[in-house]
């Protein structure tokens, strides 16, 4: 087989894995499933460009040239979609490391590792293009159809992007591993994906809130003072916004600067890539983290799959970290509140949803992982202990660690309003109680480290678990502003929940 | 103490102190003595196929029992059904006289599952595994800890105690899997196929250590693809097939009944399980 024989064979191997995993995420891993997965996103996309008409209507009529005000939200736009592809693709980078199981078969191989891996270093960059286009094609169609075809231009603008995040990461991951080793750059990597992900927009809502006192985002991009900061309207900072709207010429240089960005990764990075990949594959084979002599502790059987579950949490930073990026989003309100103390302003009140919406949301991946994600099942399943008292233990566990974490924020709004404070806490754990509830009535036994893939299980119980959070952060915020409105959302949102658990599996 | 327990445990000081603590379950003080560990009547279990048909077995208190059959069989699923991993959809199955469907958390309060498939916790060290399981039997820690650290010296645990168990080898995490078994000192250890991936040093001790236990009094039944050891461990072997229990008995019984007085266990299981594929 020749070399290029041998290239094209390997990329649609990578092609049609890549398409198998992507099915199987859609689809839970049913292939009955599959022409109501297709009707469901068919379906999804065009209840998108609902939301992208509200959003980005208005802008389709904006022509070049700009001011610098329009500029700097139209780029910073551009940029959040940017750190988000990023994110995305430092996630994908180090799921090839960790997770392939064909290193070893490929390896073993005769064929040329550095044009292998070239192969999947652009499967990467496809991948992570193809999600970007799949969620920005509504927008775009919304801006198209308002003002033009000219807004085509933004496809080839995403391309661009696609190929230097996934350029970006790579470069970041494979030199983490040499700096870190494999064992600390999964975590850290992780960290990293999450910080860049959400890191954008936490820090636009902090300076809005240090500058402006308020949440928005939008106040900080169209202030005077950050556009008198600014470049001027001809630098190449607004290269980006420029092609997206329509100036071919700026595309092209985007699009050039994205392939030799990657194209420089693949040719630097390709050969270590296998070195890399060896390192992430020996990881856990010589893993040797020793534990502190001590005596047995006693307590109930109850207390001692407590004590399991807490034991395993802490000592999984990747797993766990995987749940408290959530947190990050609490951080603009934690310090909303600290600016407001004592202010009974409309500003404080929104961080009652923040709050219930954060912790539904960590209660849910919690209770995934206490109750669905056991890696010694057949083990508690025949210890003398009944089933209810084993649920009862790990739910306990959720709850245990909903309520140190939000503690602090609860008993922070106590002093700045009583009453703010006691629905807070209220929705809090009718929130943190319904996701735990939907995990427990869905769950499907699995291993830890499958963690990522729980959403996979039941497209149902991962929507009932993220509109069950966003209905209970709502029905607080109404509670707080409009008290009758507040209690219908709260009814709607109990009824929701009730027909998940109508419609969840049957057990014995 | 009730009188089954002063009767069984004449092993060392720790086994009779550990049936001596409180981690005995209620209603085990109240069943009568019985000479059978196991018994299965009529067990039936259906997949998309009969899995395990109208099964019959009795294993006797201090017996090593090994059941073989070809894959496929109904060998694992009879002994989930017996560790209460599967419900059965007919049949009984009774552990030490109680019934273990009536009163599932006194049947597992004397029996121990160890699977060919070793499930443990990657972020624990072996100690921190086994002071769950002794939590989970609820043993008092005064007498489980110098229990653990007796099973992982003589697995040859003892260098890695400290260590989680991420980074383990298949033979050493069932190793860890086995002494998670032990721990609580079961009356009936159920075992499948214990031995996949353990080399011949581990494959020794763990040998070693469960004739140990049955010498102690404890009953044990094993599934093996390795006929080898069920001739050489086992006080009756069991051969089932297609879910039934085609033939039983010690190895010059199950000679007798097939009329070769020299051969192999190897050559015997062939004859019987080509026999049943015919029939």
């Amino acid at each position: 087989m020749s070399s290029a024989t041998a290239l094209s064979w390997f990329a649609r191997h990578e092609l049609r894995l890549a398409w198998r995993e992507w099915f199987a995420m859609m689809t839970g891993g049913r292939r009955r499933r599959a022409r109501a997965a297709v009707i469901g996103l068919v379906f999804f996309a065009a209840l998108l460009h609902l939301p992208a008409w509200a959003v980005i209507g208005r802008f389709a009529d904006l022509q070049l040239p700009l001011d610098k005000s329009s500029l700097i939200v139209i780029s910073a736009t551009i940029l959040l979609a940017w750190t988000l592809m990023l994110s995305q693709a430092i996630e994908s980078v180090t799921r090839v490391f960790y997770a392939r199981a064909d290193l070893d078969l490929i390896m073993s191989s005769p064929a040329r590792l550095a044009n292998l891996f070239s192969v999947r270093i652009a499967a990467i960059a496809l991948s992570v293009t193809l999600m970007a286009l799949l969620f920005s094609t509504p927008f775009i169609d919304v801006l198209v159809i308002g003002g033009g075809p000219r807004w085509l231009n933004a496809f080839g603008v995403i391309i661009a992007m696609g190929l230097s995040a996934a350029a970006i990461a790579i470069a970041v991951t494979i030199l983490l591993f040499r700096l870190i080793g494999p064992a600390r750059t999964r975590f850290v990597a992780q960290i990293l994906a999450a910080i860049i992900g959400a890191g954008f927009v936490i820090a636009l809502q902090v300076a809005a809130i240090i500058s402006y006192g308020t949440l928005s985002r939008f106040t900080i991009l169209t202030s005077g003072t950050l556009a008198a900061h600014a470049p001027e309207v001809d630098s190449i900072w607004w290269w980006p916004a420029r092609a997206t709207m329509g100036d071919s010429a700026a595309l092209l240089l985007l699009l050039a600067l994205g392939l030799v960005l990657l194209g420089c990764v693949m040719a630097i990075f390709s050969g270590r890539f296998a070195d890399t990949a060896i390192d992430a594959a020996a990881y856990g084979t010589s893993s040797r983290k020793r534990a502190r002599e001590r005596a047995f502790r006693g307590g109930s059987r109850q207390q001692a799959l407590r004590r399991k579950e807490f034991i395993l949490l802490w000592r999984d930073p990747w797993l766990i970290s995987q749940t408290l990026m959530q947190l990050l989003y609490l951080v603009p309100p934690a310090l909303l509140l600290w600016r407001s103390f004592g202010d009974s302003s409309v500003a404080l009140t929104l961080i009652t949803p923040v709050i219930v919406m954060a912790a539904g949301q960590l209660a849910g991946g919690l209770a995934w992982l206490t109750i669905s994600g056991e890696d010694a099942p057949d083990l508690v399943a025949t210890a003398p202990l009944t089933p209810s008292s084993v649920t009862r233990a790990k739910i306990e566990v959720v709850l245990i660690a909903i309520a140190a974490i939000f503690s602090p924020l609860v008993a922070a709004l106590v002093f700045a309003s009583l009453f703010q404070a006691v629905i807070t806490a209220a929705m809090l754990i009718v929130g943190a109680a319904s996701a735990t509830a939907i995990q427990l009535w869905f769950r499907v036994q699995a291993r830890r480290s499958q963690f990522r893939r729980r959403q996979t299980s039941s497209r149902l119980a991962t929507f009932a678990e993220a509109f069950s959070s966003i209905g209970w952060a709502a029905t607080a915020a109404l509670l707080l502003t409009l008290p009758m409105a507040g209690i219908v959302s709260g009814l709607m949102t109990a009824g929701l929940v009730a027909m998940t658990w109508k419609f969840s599996p049957k057990r014995e | 103490m009730p009188e089954f327990a002063v009767a069984r445990f004449t092993g060392p000081k720790y086994l009779q102190a550990m049936v001596a603590t409180d981690a005995k379950p209620d209603g085990v003080a109240v069943m009568k003595p019985d000479s059978s560990a196991l018994e299965l009547r009529g067990l039936t279990k259906r997949f998309d196929r009969l899995a395990v048909d109208s099964l019959d077995l009795t294993i006797r208190a201090g017996e090593f029992y090994a059941l073989v059959g070809p894959n496929g069989a109904g060998k694992t699923t009879t002994l989930r059904m017996v560790a209460g991993l599967l419900r059965p959809d007919d049949g009984t199955v009774s552990i030490f006289g109680i019934d273990a469907l009536v009163d599932p958390v006194a049947a597992k309060q004397v029996m121990a599952w160890v699977s060919d498939e070793p499930m443990i916790y990657d972020k624990l060290t072996p100690l921190e595994y086994l002071e769950f399981v002794a939590g989970l039997w609820g043993i008092a820690p005064s007498v489980s800890k110098p229990v653990a650290e007796e099973l992982l010296s003589s697995l040859g645990l003892e260098p890695h105690r400290h260590e989680r168990c991420e980074g383990f080898s298949k033979g050493m995490r069932q190793k860890v899997a086995l002494a998670g078994a032990l721990v609580h000192d079961p009356r009936l250890i159920i075992l499948d196929e214990p031995l996949t991936g353990l080399d011949a040093v581990s494959a020794r001790h763990v040998k070693g250590l469960l004739g140990e236990r049955v010498r102690a009094g404890c009953t044990v039944i094993m599934t093996t693809h390795i006929l080898e050891v069920a001739e050489r461990m086992a006080d009756r072997i069991g051969v089932i097939a297609a879910g039934r229990l085609v033939a039983e008995g010690t190895l010059t019984e199950l000679r007798q009944q097939n009329g070769h007085a020299d051969t192999s266990l190897e050559d015997l299981f062939i004859a019987l399980v080509t026999l049943q594929d015919a029939a």
